[in-house]
């Protein structure tokens, strides 16, 4: 029994910590976020260059052949500097890729995908949070595809969307293509803009296999959010202790006040612990089928619960200061809203992991 | 990462197995008194090196190489079967390993294997009236009269005092030195006259807590752990035991399990309640801190077999706060599902018997009694001090001018 991580993948990590430190530290994020939009082609290729374009993507198919566990170190890291770009989409288009496609269709788009050379993203929820693949209701006959996808992320940078279809299945689309019109939701994270894409009898390509493939897939996302999630609530924690150390009121700093530190003590025993179930969900994806679906289920409502938790308080314990856009705490709480509403929110999220617990 | 256990682990759990076949015991054995029952099997556990598993053979321990896996797998099977393992009370599992670490051998030998079978009990003599979260400006004398300890004050919310047979304790030896360094750690034997245990009732009904006077009271000199006025850092080990105790998401796993059933068996809107999509809702939400418990004490049972303890530093310190939070969650959900019942008080028999969650007096008993947790050992505001001062560096608390 060795439950931690092995050195490489601490490496990696490190590595991922250290480019989002000097790459995109709080004064160039606040200037990718003002800007709204959403991305900067640089960092992408630094992604990309560090080969986490294609971390999942087998070997033969030009990737790192790694597992979910890296992609959650990976996304945890990117939370933490609360990253701007199209990694979420992209990972989950190339894993659906990777689980659905046909050898021919892997043949033409991994190599691609894994070296950021082509941008992915993952198109997935309808009208009314419909995130399941069983309320998919768009269709795609003899190689059109018809239906509204809402909330995709990073729509407009995509060369290539996955998208899922009535049934379960998914489907292969170009932006590029006739048939698919764009209209920016205008997301509250503005690390990652969502848009509405319309599909009007566009050029699709189904993939092969249907709604286990699709299931999937929304376990690894759920995953990945979850490690975001760890990500952005652990940096908002350090940055109010930062804060608490700092600020002084009554002629002390304010982390001396036991209500101010208790509060910061309690938001860390909070998420701390969970560290570990952050990894426990990816492994069980990777190496425990039987507990991987409900695993990633349990990891997603608690943490994007518990991490939009302790965005709140983190902007009380902020102050005046906290409610402001200069802030930069709106930037990591803005990503915990985005965190807790994709993919289910924790409520929708807990009624699967009842349901898959035999209750 | 790897979640299953090497060949050699396994091929230890299956012979432990094997031997915990041996559980319920059968035949004329099964006759005997309960207790007379789980010592006559303890006994057996340590001759097969199943319990006591690190405390040396001469102490009257299973005498075998430290390993935090075969203890954390001896720990699962034995839980997984009802077993008696190890005694959990307060003299096998703090003072035990405290006189291991901090103990002179002679008290070793007298000490240990009694404390380990079970023959001699102790109670732990820490708080005072008018020393609690404030430990260290505890009271209680014992002053050096030729060979002999004599001791004078009081002690109280000492666990289990009626019926013990001595107190691992901490008094002031050292009046004039500073707060912390007057104190030593002493061993005192509680059946003389100059000791009164006055009982006093706990609010689930039992009578565990007590008084504890002393009035001239003695102990040999020898009885003193460690060095004179160097209680304080003897009390810190005790403690450390007292945190790995606590800290097990065994107990958690348990009572939310039992949560569960409850729910299936009591009714709301003429359905079972774990149909209420909030009660289900609460249950997965709950579930989410109980699996937290249960991975982040794998990882912390790695870095402890690896010896990078310092690693998890956090997390450790977390858990009691953790542990006594969770537990206070499950119990809140499970009163509520009593419903009406709620308003029933626990019998003498789920007083009596530790932790009965299959009969809705049961679950009242564990609902009071998971109060208990959040102020024995350091209550949780004392916890919140420690994880801010020590976890996250902020600065000590403001001191009141004396
Ligand atoms: C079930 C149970 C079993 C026990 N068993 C034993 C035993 O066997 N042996 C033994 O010696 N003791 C035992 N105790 C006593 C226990 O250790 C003390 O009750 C505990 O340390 C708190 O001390 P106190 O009761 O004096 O409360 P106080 O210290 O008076 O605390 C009262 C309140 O003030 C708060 N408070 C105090 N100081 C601070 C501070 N600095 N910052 C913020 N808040 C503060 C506390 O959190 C608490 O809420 C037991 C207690 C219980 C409940």
């Amino acid at each position: 029994m060795n439950f931690d991580l092995t050195e490489e993948q601490e490496l990696l990590q490190e590595t991922v910590r250290g480019f989002v430190a000097n790459e995109c530290p709080p004064p160039r994020l606040r200037e990718i976020f003002d800007s709204g939009e959403g991305t900067d082609p640089a960092l992408w290729q630094g992604m990309a260059e560090m080969g986490l374009a294609g971390l999942m993507i087998p070997e033969e198919y030009g990737g790192a052949g790694m597992e979910l566990l890296e992609l959650a170190l990976v996304a945890e890291a990117l939370g933490s500097g609360v990253l701007p770009g199209p990694f979420l989409g992209h990972s989950l288009a190339a894993l659906a890729l990777m689980l659905a496609g046909s050898d021919v269709q892997k043949r033409q788009w991994l190599p691609r995908l894994a070296t950021g050379d082509v941008i992915g993203t993952y198109a997935v929820a309808e009208e009314d949070s419909q995130w399941e693949p069983s309320e998919w209701s768009v269709t795609e006959r003899a190689g059109k595809l018809n239906g509204t996808k809402l909330y995709v992320p990073h729509a407009d940078i995509a060369d290539l969307i996955v998208v899922g279809c009535s049934g379960g299945g998914l489907a292969l689309v170009e932006r590029e293509t006739r048939g698919v019109s764009l209209e920016n939701m205008q997301g509250i994270d503005r690390t990652r803009p969502i848009f509405k894409i319309v599909f009007d009898a566009a050029d699709a390509e189904a993939l092969e296999s249907g709604e286990a493939a699709s299931q999937r897939v929304r376990d690894a996302a759920l995953v990945l959010l979850a490690a975001d999630s760890f990500g952005v609530a652990s940096s908002l924690i350090r940055m109010s202790v930062d804060y608490a150390k700092t600020r002084e009121q009554f002629g002390t700093i304010i982390g001396q006040f036991q209500s101010v530190k208790h509060q910061l003590a309690r938001l860390s025993t909070d998420i701390e612990p969970t560290r570990a179930l952050v990894w426990y969900a990816a492994h069980a994806f990777d190496h425990l089928p039987e507990d991987a679906e409900r695993a990633a289920a349990i990891v997603n409502s608690h943490l994007t619960d518990r991490a939009m938790h302790t965005a709140r308080e983190s902007v009380e314990l902020h102050g005046g200061l906290g409610f402001t856009w200069e802030c930069d705490v709106q930037m990591w709480y803005k990503r915990a809203m985005f965190n807790r509403s994709a993919f289910g929110t924790p409520d929708v999220v807990r009624g699967r992991v009842a349901t898959l617990g035999g209750w | 990462m790897n979640l299953r256990y090497s060949k050699e682990y396994d091929t230890y759990r299956q012979s432990l197995q094997e031997f915990l076949k041996g559980w319920p015991l059968q035949g004329d054995e099964a006759e005997l008194p309960k207790q007379k029952q789980e010592q006559l099997f303890r006994q057996r556990g340590v001759e097969a090196g199943y319990v006591y598993f690190a405390i040396p053979k001469e102490y009257g321990g299973a005498g075998q190489q430290p390993d935090v896996l075969k203890s954390a797998i001896i720990t699962e099977e034995y839980a997984r079967v009802g077993a008696p393992g190890n005694c959990v009370s307060q003299g096998p599992a703090l003072l035990a390993p405290t006189l291991i670490e901090f103990g002179t051998e002679e008290q070793k030998r007298e000490f240990v294997r009694p404390t380990l079978r079970g023959d001699l009990r102790w109670c732990q003599g820490y708080s005072e009236p008018g020393a609690g979260s404030d430990l260290a400006s505890l009271q209680c004398s014992a002053v050096l009269d030729g060979d002999e300890w004599v001791i004078n004050g009081q002690k109280i919310w000492t666990s289990n005092a009626q019926e013990a047979d001595y107190m691992f304790g901490l008094f002031r030896t050292e009046p004039k030195a500073s707060k912390h360094a007057g104190i030593s750690y002493l061993l005192v034997d509680l059946k003389q006259p100059e000791i009164e245990v006055r009982p006093l009732k706990q609010m689930t009904g039992a009578l565990d807590f007590n008084e504890v006077f002393f009035t001239d009271a003695r102990a040999p000199a020898g009885n003193i752990v460690g060095k004179r006025g160097e209680g304080w850092a003897v009390s810190r080990s005790t403690l450390k035991h007292e945190r790995n105790l606590i800290g097990n998401p065994n107990m958690m796993r348990a009572h939310f399990n039992s949560t569960i059933a409850l729910a299936r068996r009591s009714q709301r809107g003429g359905r079972p309640a774990i149909e209420d999509p909030l009660i289900r809702n609460r249950l997965a939400e709950i579930e989410g801190y109980v699996r937290t418990a249960e991975v982040s004490h794998l990882r912390q049972l790695t870095a402890e077999a690896k010896g990078e303890e310092l690693k998890v530093m956090l997390p450790m310190m977390m858990n009691k706060l953790y542990s006594t939070d969770t537990m206070q969650k499950i119990m809140t959900l499970a009163y509520d599902l009593l419903g009406a019942d709620g308003m029933l008080a626990p019998t003498a028999e789920d007083i009596a018997s530790y932790a009965r969650t299959h009969t809705s007096t049961g679950f009242v008993e564990q609902y009071i009694f998971s109060q208990g947790p959040a102020i024995a050992g350091g209550t949780t505001n004392i916890q919140l001090n420690i994880i801010g001062e020590r976890g996250l560096g902020l600065p000590r608390d403001l001191r009141v001018p004396k």
